[in-house]
């Protein structure tokens, strides 16, 4: 019977990849920038530690205002927020608060998904996984030996250089595991965005249920499509991690 | 070119912990080109931190580093672009892992100088086979020894062609029957005229191949003079102790 039922779960499986698919690809970005953030050494009001002599003040207020890095500041409160509250909180005030008052156009991507609500379900999977990407960057940023980064600046590499040849592409070797584990966690989260009434795999499930009464058989299709997605993603993943350990043989 | 002032270090200070601790104590030298000078000194002293120093891996908490007639403590300037020609040997090599040893070794000179890539290859390659490694040049450093890695470091250092070469206890982590392949390297690159500013425990080193010799302690520049004077006619207290330990 659910087969009759069959395209609202192609619908919902398409709905679901590009969910999944744009999370992954703004969340990633997001991360990297926020892991950046936190990190930097950036501090604005520098100049108030330095006493009358030009030397660091070792204590009182105006040395910890001149260690005061608000980049990284606001970086940490973006991840606490998010880590520390509901999604679906997260998702229904990103729906029901931000967008009251933002107009989306309102037409249907690849004939099925109702953009108006798409929009604001990559925005919140995306704000979402961004906080817990970040730590895994951030983590894997830290991971590294610090003789990498004296080694390259060494050699008159930038900061920045620095970042994109040597620790990077190290740091993200090594969370690669942790980023797979968040990957597959960013498709089963998006489920929740059938509150909101994305046409995703559950909005199909609750649908069939809506028409036929019936819950088991759409709920045994909905696992195994979840896992159909979930489980080749972390099996790419260990390839590519495999492939980048290259210069781990002996 | 003797006598031609590289570096001038004036009156260098580095506090830790509100001066409690003073790796850095006022440390006034001159680094001419040509010179290879030896710097000894018991551990903590100070030594590695006025070496480090010398290229800012190390922010001094005062004083100046005048290199090449450019004051580079000055925070208005590019210190990338004086780094470029002072290279650097590590204690623990940090060759990068995910890189071959070409990559290693093209890198900055790619990516910082802008060289051509075939050229930076050409190079590099020519570099590896004055230190017998040419055959290694597709390999990951992991598969190399530490003797072996402590080369490539130093050849990728040169591969920036830099004015002067530092070295912090390029021998320190290495098994004992790797130190001379190193040391070697070391010695040829001296007679060809480098300017190179050494930290190291190898007292034979140091009396051989060092023109001048700097013994530290306690963040300060104890005595300075030529091999011969250092070792043989020791005048302070604190060096006379520190030899008989070493030697």
């Amino acid at each position: 019977m659910t087969w009759d039922y069959r395209q609202l779960f192609i619908d919902g499986l398409v709905c679901t990849v590009s969910l999944s698919a744009l999370t992954v690809i703004f969340g990633f970005i997001l991360a990297l920038l926020l892991a950046v953030m936190r990190l930097s050494k950036w501090q604005p009001f520098g100049f108030l530690a330095l006493d009358k002599h030009g030397h660091l003040r070792e204590d009182g207020f105006l040395a910890a205002l001149g260690r005061f890095n608000p980049v990284s500041f606001i970086a940490s409160v973006y991840v606490e927020l998010f880590r520390a509250t509901p999604m679906l909180v997260q998702l229904f005030i990103i729906y029901y608060v931000v967008f009251a008052n933002i107009d989306i156009p309102s037409f249907k991507l690849f004939g099925t998904i109702r953009f108006e609500r798409f929009v604001p379900g990559v925005v919140a999977l995306s704000l979402n996984s961004a906080a817990y990407l970040s730590e895994i960057i951030r983590s894997g940023i830290q991971s590294i030996d610090g003789g990498q980064t004296e080694a390259a600046r060494s050699l008159g590499l930038t900061q920045a250089q620095n970042m994109r040849f040597i620790i990077l592409p190290q740091a993200i070797k090594n969370i690669l595991p942790a980023i797979a584990n968040e990957f597959v966690t960013i498709i089963k989260e998006s489920s929740i965005c059938y509150t909101i009434g994305v046409g995703e795999i559950m909005y199909a499930v609750t649908s069939i249920k809506g028409a036929t009464f019936r819950i088991a058989e759409p709920l045994v299709v909905a696992t195994a499509v979840y896992f159909c997605l979930t489980f080749p993603t972390s099996k790419i993943i260990e390839h590519f991690e495999r492939k980048m350990s290259v210069g781990d043989k002996r | 070119m003797t006598n031609d002032k590289l570096i001038q270090v004036k009156d260098l200070k580095k506090y830790y912990k509100k001066g409690v601790i003073k790796a850095l104590d006022g440390v006034t030298v001159d680094i001419n080109r040509g010179d290879v000078m030896v710097v000894i000194g018991p551990s903590g002293s100070g030594k590695s931190t006025l070496l480090r120093s010398l290229n800012l891996l190390e922010e001094p908490t005062s004083g100046s580093i005048i290199f090449e007639n450019v004051d580079i403590t000055n925070k208005k300037i590019d210190i990338n672009k004086h780094r470029q020609k002072m290279g650097m040997v590590f204690q623990h090599f940090n060759l990068f892992p995910h890189k071959t040893i070409l990559e290693n070794m093209i890198l900055a000179p790619v990516e910082v100088k802008k060289v051509p890539v075939d050229e930076a290859k050409a190079k590099a390659m020519e570099l590896l086979k004055r230190v017998g490694l040419e055959d290694r040049a597709d390999a990951y450093p992991i598969q190399l020894s530490g003797g072996q890695k402590q080369r490539i470091a130093i050849v990728r250092a040169l591969c920036m062609e830099p004015d002067v070469m530092l070295f912090d206890e390029p021998t320190s982590a290495l098994d004992p029957e790797m130190v001379g392949e190193v040391l070697d390297v070391m010695k040829e690159l001296a007679h060809e005229g480098m300017t190179m500013v050494v930290v190291t425990h190898e007292m034979g080193f140091a009396r051989e191949v060092g023109n001048r010799v700097l013994f530290m302690a306690d963040g300060k520049l104890v005595e300075e003079g030529t091999p011969e004077d250092i070792f043989e006619h020791p005048q302070s207290e604190r060096l006379q102790d520190f030899l008989s330990k070493v030697l």
